[in-house]
């Protein structure tokens, strides 16, 4: 729509990424509305007997199986009485209260109902949630989760990822399929190319539940997440499960040693059509306390596949890190979200990831796409492949640990093809499949399934069915590694495998880090304040900010050095005595730094100092004028070069330029900062403006008015692309001023072409 | 012996009583081992007892629910596969058409595998589920 009759920033609006997300009008008899609905029930609990009779307004012969549940395997019938009790209000400010030990607000929570809890959170803004947050997750080191995933199921892609990924420092990593027949080749790939550099990083193959427990068992998984639970009674029966089909599915796992948490985020009733009226948050708290009740040590928490449905709605954010601060509450380890794509604007983005990234979590992300986006069988997560960079950026911006390590790119391709030969090792040893080396080549260097030349779906259903029907185990996948050379990754898969036994692993919040395990027992969160808790230690903080490509003095020194040799051949500057004002009328001076031409040599838009000059020189003398070029070394600061310049001019008129090509036409009556006409942003000033700028200061010493120039910008944040640069720069400027030097005259000859 | 959070991780405190349902200590679990076909998958499962002590441990640290799970867990160590799938699909909505089926089901699981927390708990679900007609045909 673009009428007249439109302010045509609408039109602008129109065309930015956040209007293609689509957003729903609040609606609590329809399921819309994120922290209260009418039909939420007030929060109560009767207890007799040691049972609990009531809850949360229903009495025991009404409970649904979600409500039994909760009330025989959650309530903590010796704190729910204290608990309930307590004013809500006054609830919500203990857990702001650094003074307030988490344990106890851990105790108390055992005996909370799902309106309770959901009634406490409420109390609080996001600032205030996501402190909490902080200071109510279970261990206390953050860590964070990897999507490993391909288009093509390309197991020697998926290899190189899953590598690449524990290179970057994910403590997990998730795959799942395009094909599900193709469970077994993922599984297989990434556990290979999981255990390239270092061990410790643990792996999920989300799958159908029997397959996924399957895969565990033969030892290439060592964790799953996809035990989803549900907040409505028939949206649970819809999901095809009951609590305790769930509950015993989680000690099932635990029974194969393998680590496990659920899942359930706001949202999954509403999209599933089961809401009852009720608030996505309360509906969540209900599916917490039955994680809780379940026993299982952590979930995957924060909208995950609702994320998107509940960032439609007004407090959407908000919400997804109430529940995740609900999880915590309870004690449970937290994988907290942050990874379906909710939105397709980069700013909301980046709001979303940054409570987590600065109150940490035990995995920030459940998963950050580590892929490209149309690389992710999960779709595409908050943040991807394509945004990697821009997160490591901001661990560093804010000292924040988000779990992740910069990886230096001439280490990349080690790391990849590493991973690839390890595979194909496997794969032949195994009588699997003989990747060729094209494919291989193919598949080091791409950044997604687009840039490969490698198995289809098709072939790897082949090599998927083969692994499953051979009966193929870890054990054989780490012999035929060892066999090959591939000693270090045999070494590393099994310690992996290895953790099974003691089940170590299995207590809440658990990753391994540096070959040990940390979790909720051993590494508590023990926050009680600024100087407790998680802190970025040196050595971590070293890691974080080493990111690549960043700008120092010996590096602006070396480029300047490059371009020293260049001017000698274009331009010879003498030394004349001291420069003395003139009463000529046709004199205008072109004042430049004390660096200019001695230290450095080219303008920050890239222009030789020997052309500008030669630019401002030739314009003035197309006039009819003498310029006199002078060389202050009092100052370095523009205005004051132009300032002075001017005053020294027989016509009054001055030019004042920096090396790095900022510069300014002065008058000598004028204030310092009040002058005629400014080039302030020197990355973009070209030499059609330089010329401008020499023609127009001989047209104001001839008395004319001239039209200013004026050099168009964009919008570029010029700031961020050339400041670093600028600094460093102007630092030499400023070192080679002298208080009180006289202003020197400079005999300018050009000896190159013309510019 | 009650293990606390003292003990963990067990691996790393007391790495000689973690053991393999035959017997291998963690310490006899190399790479070698593995190679020289002396180690083999059923080694790298959790025992019974691993789970006991972890959910000791769980306890201790106030985590009772979590401690619940790895007792019912260690109850599941030594089921056959085939038979916890079996299982888990009764517990699903509409497949035990019957309380009697999943009664049956926790009966099997306390007399042949000694399984009466799991048995227990199998019941409490056969209760709910008749309470909340759960047994209906679904597909």
């Amino acid at each position: 729509m673009n009428t007249v009759n439109r302010w045509k920033r609408y039109a602008d609006w129109d065309e930015r990424p956040l209007r293609l997300d689509r957003f729903a009008a609040e609606d609590a008899v329809n399921g819309f509305s994120a922290f209260a609905s009418p039909a939420d029930p007030k929060p109560g609990i009767g207890i007799a007997h040691g049972r609990v009779i009531s809850m949360d307004g229903v009495l025991e012969r009404d409970f649904d199986m979600i409500d039994r549940f909760i009330a025989r395997h959650h309530i903590d019938v010796a704190v729910a009485e204290e608990a309930m009790a307590l004013d809500s209000a006054q609830v919500a400010r203990m857990l702001v209260d650094m003074n307030v030990p988490r344990e106890d607000l851990v105790r108390l929570a055992h005996g909370m109902t799902p309106a309770k809890l959901a009634q406490c959170v409420s109390h609080l803004n996001a600032l205030e949630i996501a402190f909490a947050y902080s200071k109510m997750r279970a261990r206390k080191t953050p860590g964070n989760q990897a999507h490993v995933t391909n288009a093509k199921d390309d197991p020697l892609q998926l290899a190189a990822d899953a590598a690449t990924a524990v290179a970057f420092g994910f403590d997990e990593i998730e795959t799942t399929m395009r094909v599900s027949r193709n469970a077994w080749s993922n599984a297989l790939a990434c556990a290979v190319g999981g255990a390239v550099g270092r061990w410790g990083t643990l792996f999920q193959c989300s799958s159908e539940e029997a397959e996924e427990l399957r895969i565990g068992m033969a030892g290439f998984s060592s964790y799953a997440e996809t035990v989803s639970v549900y907040g409505t009674e028939k949206t649970f029966v819809d999901g095809d499960d009951t609590p305790w089909s769930k509950a015993f599915l989680a000690a099932a796992y635990a029974s194969r040693g393998i680590k496990m948490r659920c899942t359930s985020g706001a949202g999954a009733e509403l999209l599933m059509g089961f809401h009852e009226a009720k608030s996505l948050l309360y509906l969540e708290a209900r599916c917490l306390c039955l994680q809780r009740g379940m026993g299982v040590q952590g979930t995957q928490n924060g909208g995950i596949d609702g994320a998107p449905l509940t960032s439609t709605v007004p407090g959407g954010f908000r919400e997804l890190m109430a529940e995740n601060l609900i999880a915590v509450w309870l004690d449970l380890e937290c994988a907290s979200g942050n990874d379906a794509r909710a939105t397709e604007s980069e700013i909301r983005v980046g709001a979303k990831i940054m409570p987590y990234l600065v109150a940490g979590s035990d995995l920030i992300c459940s998963g950050f796409g580590s892929i490209l986006k149309y690389d992710n069988s999960f779709n595409p997560s908050l943040l991807n492949g394509e945004e990697l960079e821009d997160y490591l950026v901001l661990q560093r911006d804010f000292e924040a640990d988000g779990g992740l390590t910069p990886l230096p790119e001439e280490k990349a391709l080690d790391i990849r093809r590493r991973a690839i030969d390890a595979v194909s090792a496997v794969f032949e040893e195994l009588g699997l499949s003989s990747p060729s080396e094209a494919m291989k080549q193919s598949v080091t260097v791409a950044s997604g399934s687009d840039d490969t030349q490698s198995y289809t779906p098709r072939d790897v259903a082949f090599i998927s069915e083969a692994i499953k029907d051979k009966g193929i185990t870890v054990i054989h996948v780490i012999r035929a590694l060892a066999k090959r050379g591939f000693r270090e990754e045999a070494e590393n898969l099994l310690n992996l495998v290895k953790l099974r036994l003691s089940g170590d692993y299995l207590q809440t919040s658990a990753m391994i880090r540096n070959g040990h395990i940390v979790s909720a027992v051993n590494d508590p969160n023990d926050y009680l304040g600024p100087g407790s808790g998680y802190r970025v230690s040196p050595e971590r903080r070293q890691e974080i900010v080493t990111i690549r490509d960043v700008l120092d003095q010996k590096e602006v020194l070396r480029s300047e050095a490059m371009h020293e040799r260049e001017e000698g051949t274009r331009i010879r500057y003498r030394a004349a005595g001291e420069a003395e004002p003139s009463a000529d009328p046709q004199d205008v001076v072109i004042g430049i730094s004390p660096a200019f031409g001695l230290k450095l040599f080219q303008t920050t838009a890239g222009h030789r100092l020997s052309d500008v000059l030669r630019t401002l020189v030739e314009a003035i003398r197309a006039r009819g004028l003498s310029p006199r070029v002078v060389r202050f070394r009092h100052t370095a600061d523009t205005s004051f070069l132009g300032l002075s310049a001017a005053r020294l001019a027989g016509s009054g008129i001055g030019i004042g330029i920096q090396a790095k090509g900022t510069a300014v036409i002065h008058q000598r009556d004028r204030l310092p900062h009040n002058n005629l006409e400014l080039f302030s942003n020197a990355p973009i000033t070209q030499l059609v403006h330089y010329r401008g700028l020499g023609a127009n200061a001989a047209a104001y010493a001839l008395g004319e008015m001239p039209e200013p120039i004026v050099v168009p910008q964009r919008g570029e944040a010029m700031g961020s692309r050339y400041h670093a640069r600028v600094a460093m720069i102007f630092a030499i400027e400023t070192g080679m001023t002298e208080e009180g030097a006289a202003p020197e005259l400079v005999d300018v000859t050009f000896t190159g072409g013309k510019p | 012996m009650t293990r606390s959070r003292k003990d963990y991780p067990l691996a790393e405190t007391q790495p000689d009583a973690v053991t393999g349902p035959r017997g291998k200590r963690l310490s006899e679990i190399t790479l070698d081992a593995v190679l020289d076909g002396s180690v083999s998958m059923e080694d790298l499962r959790i025992t019974p007892e691993a789970l006991r002590a972890q959910g000791e441990i769980a306890r201790d640290a106030g985590r009772p629910t979590l401690a619940q799970n790895f007792q019912r867990a260690a109850e599941l160590v030594n089921v056959p596969q085939d038979v916890i799938m079996e299982v888990y699909e009764l517990l699903r909505p509409g497949r035990a058409k019957s309380k009697a089926q999943l009664l049956a089901a926790a009966e099997r699981l306390r007399v042949e595998y000694g399984a009466s927390g799991i048995a227990d708990f199998i019941r409490e679900a056969a209760e709910t589920y008749e309470a909340r007609g759960l047994f209906t045909f679904r597909f």
